[in-house]
């Protein structure tokens, strides 16, 4: 159960926290999992032994749980990682459309990255954001009622300002549309990578920690 | 304004700005019902109050969350895991409970513990909803500092401790048993059951998984009694629902309504009906596994558990998708079953291999490279997933993933034969 030094500090205590933090600690696997592609911005081979390692579990193990869940990315992926859903809802109205639209503008393909590391465009099935349909993720932070104009300038925005936190709020606020409900107050909490922005294992603030 | 209460969207319907922080709950009677339950109520009370709301699970499965939680065997410890893996197509309502009234959650999450005997509870978030996590996992902090989560709750001696568990992208997860392969750090694979989750769950401890829309309900059921609760609505499915509208309708949303209006009534008064004044040509009635219903049979047939089911299908998740007349059916059926298809777990021949050719079959006619004999065989490989094509299902599988993707298959062939057919003849048998 070695938490590796090459890991930072904040990160460390993270996963230090995840290992104590369940009754049995291979429970820990899937947050350490992201924690993981964190550090290494994607979840390469070296990820998966560390998370071994700190676990218990073989190699093998971890990457039999690794390669089941979708949202662990084994292959590189862009620093915005633009998920389209393409489900039923979002389907009946207009979603492929929208993934169209920001394949255009982005210059590549469904389930491809940008040669220069920028964007990663995958459809993703249902977000459970049907209400605000079609419904697209940045990072994993949500926009609702995305048309494919909205979703191309979304793209644009994102190439021109390069923004180091990503926040479905702000994105919602300049390029969203029908929300499924009210999403109340303007979270600052964001995204920094790829991973969903969550706390125990990654969110951050405005001032980018 | 309905006939019934709001039971779980009153506070955000009242205080939109701040109905998930905990002043705001607290000050609209929150975490009342826990007092009250430590102070004087014994945990077996609690049970028969569930037990008397007949309230029935709001995950999909419908069952009775008491005859549930009587299941829970006695050894120690034993758990209690909220379901909020939210991920049916068409279904948004619990990422909103989560998102704008979390304490609402907590404090059933609380009460359910001592009615249980639980000291660890767990949230299982989809890895999709990071803001509701974000939500959910402050609401815990403040319920730690103000003495509701923790040692010695509200100096009653409980202690109960909440985790909150994110999935990373597997809809397979929302069922119980693959829920607790995932939260103990697997594949989240469906386990063969018996043993029920009551008896050996996670780490083969008894353990009770419930729906979040179902635990957001405990607190008013306390308050209020379990015969108040059964007495609203209709007595098969009693109580309030929320209803996910989505699709080509004018109100998409969420709704809290009782059960007994009729899908007239749902599809046209609270959704406000079909864009554009197009004509309705068929809808789910319960998120995408659900059979699909038609407005020849079914639209003044009422919305409840017992009418949906003796018409074929059932309510599912809430989650009500609704298709005007321009909408090609067969690109729908498509759309859904390449959903199962990429959800299959692939522990059971029949879904695995069932679903991959059922995506294919319907793409190739989708592309206009059908063959008449390509109806049969949609026919006949649903029939070897689900024998006799039946609502409720015949099981050939460990879970109902497999037999979910059929329901749209059946529907295009039962209710748009001619449809697919159209589609299939420009080429003819080869």
């Amino acid at each position: 159960m070695t938490i590796p030094g090459t890991w930072t500090g904040p990160n460390q205590e993270r996963a230090r926290r995840l290992l104590a933090a369940y009754p049995s600690v291979p429970s820990a696997v899937m947050p350490l999992l992201f924690i993981a592609s964190l550090e290494h911005g994607h979840l390469t081979d070296v990820a998966m032994r560390e998370v071994a390692e700190m676990t218990g579990l073989s190699a093998a193990q971890v990457q039999a749980v690794a390669s089941f869940y979708t949202m662990y990315k084994r292959d590189r992926v862009g620093r915005y990682l633009i998920s389209v859903c393409t489900s039923i809802s979002c389907y009946l109205v207009g979603a492929d459309d929208v993934l169209t639209a920001i394949e255009d503008e982005t210059g590549i393909a469904d389930g491809e990255m940008s040669t220069d590391g920028t964007f990663s465009v995958e459809h993703v099935e249902c977000i459970g954001a049907c209400g605000g349909a079609p419904a697209v993720q940045v990072n994993y932070e949500l926009v609702e009622g995305v048309t494919p104009g909205k979703g191309a300038a979304l793209c644009r925005w994102l190439q021109d300002c390069q923004p180091a936190v990503v926040f479905g709020d702000e994105m919602q606020e300049l390029f969203g549309g029908q929300r499924s409900f009210d999403w109340g107050p303007r979270e600052r909490e964001g995204a920094i990578a790829p991973v969903p922005a969550f706390g125990p294992y990654g969110s951050v603030g405005e001032d980018g920690h | 304004m309905p006939d019934h209460p709001l039971i779980l969207t009153q506070r955000m319907e009242d205080y939109p700005a701040d109905s998930h922080r905990l002043e705001r709950y607290e000050a609209t009677g929150g975490y009342s019902s826990l007092r009250s339950a430590l102070e004087s109520i014994e945990p077996e009370e609690i049970v028969g109050q569930v037990k008397e709301s007949n309230i029935q699970g709001r995950g999909g499965a419908a069952f009775p969350t008491g005859v549930k939680w009587g299941f829970l065997a006695s050894t120690t410890p034993r758990y209690l895991i909220v379901n909020g893996d939210e991920s049916e197509p068409g279904t948004f309502k619990d990422r909103q409970l989560l998102e704008r009234d979390p304490h609402q959650l907590i404090e059933g999450i609380v009460i359910s513990s001592y009615a249980l005997g639980v000291n660890r509870a767990f949230i299982y978030i989809r890895g999709e909803f990071p803001k509701s996590a974000r939500r959910v996992q402050r609401a815990i902090e403040e319920a730690y500092t103000a003495g509701y989560l923790g040692k010695d709750i509200l100096g009653s001696g409980l202690d109960v401790d909440i985790t909150v568990h994110l999935g990373a992208g597997a809809y397979i997860c929302g069922e119980e048993t693959a829920l607790l392969n995932s939260l103990e750090g697997k594949r989240g694979e469906p386990r063969i059951k018996p043993p029920f989750p009551a008896v050996a769950g996670l780490y083969a401890r008894p353990t009770i998984v419930n729906n979040v829309e179902t635990v957001s309900n405990i607190p008013w059921i306390l308050r209020r009694g379990g015969d108040s609760y059964a007495a609203i609505g209709d007595q098969s499915s009693p109580g309030t629902r929320m209803f996910s509208l989505s699709g080509h309708i004018n109100l998409p949303g969420n709704y809290e309504i009782a059960m007994g209006i009729t899908w007239r009534e749902l599809i046209y008064e609270i959704g406000g009906g079909i864009p554009d004044g197009k004509e309705l040509k068929c809808w789910i009635p319960g998120g995408a596994s659900a059979p699909w219903f038609v407005p020849a049979e079914h639209i003044d047939t009422l919305v409840t558990k017992d009418d949906v089911a003796r018409n074929g299908s059932m309510l599912g998740s809430g989650a009500v998708v609704v298709m005007d007349e321009t909408t090609n059916v067969v690109a729908v059926a498509h759309r859904i079953v390449k959903f199962f298809a990429h959800e299959s777990c692939g522990q059971c021949t029949p879904c695995r291999e069932g679903t991959t050719w059922l995506e294919r079959v319907l793409g190739r006619i989708l592309n206009g490279h059908g063959r008449a004999m390509d109806l049969d065989m949609l026919l006949d490989i649903s029939d070897n997933i689900s024998p006799g094509l039946r609502w409720p299902p015949a099981m050939t599988t460990i879970c109902p993933l497999g037999p979910s993707a059929v329901s749209p298959v059946v529907a295009i062939m039962k209710y748009f034969r001619e449809e697919v057919e159209a589609m299939t003849s420009v080429r003819g048998d080869r």
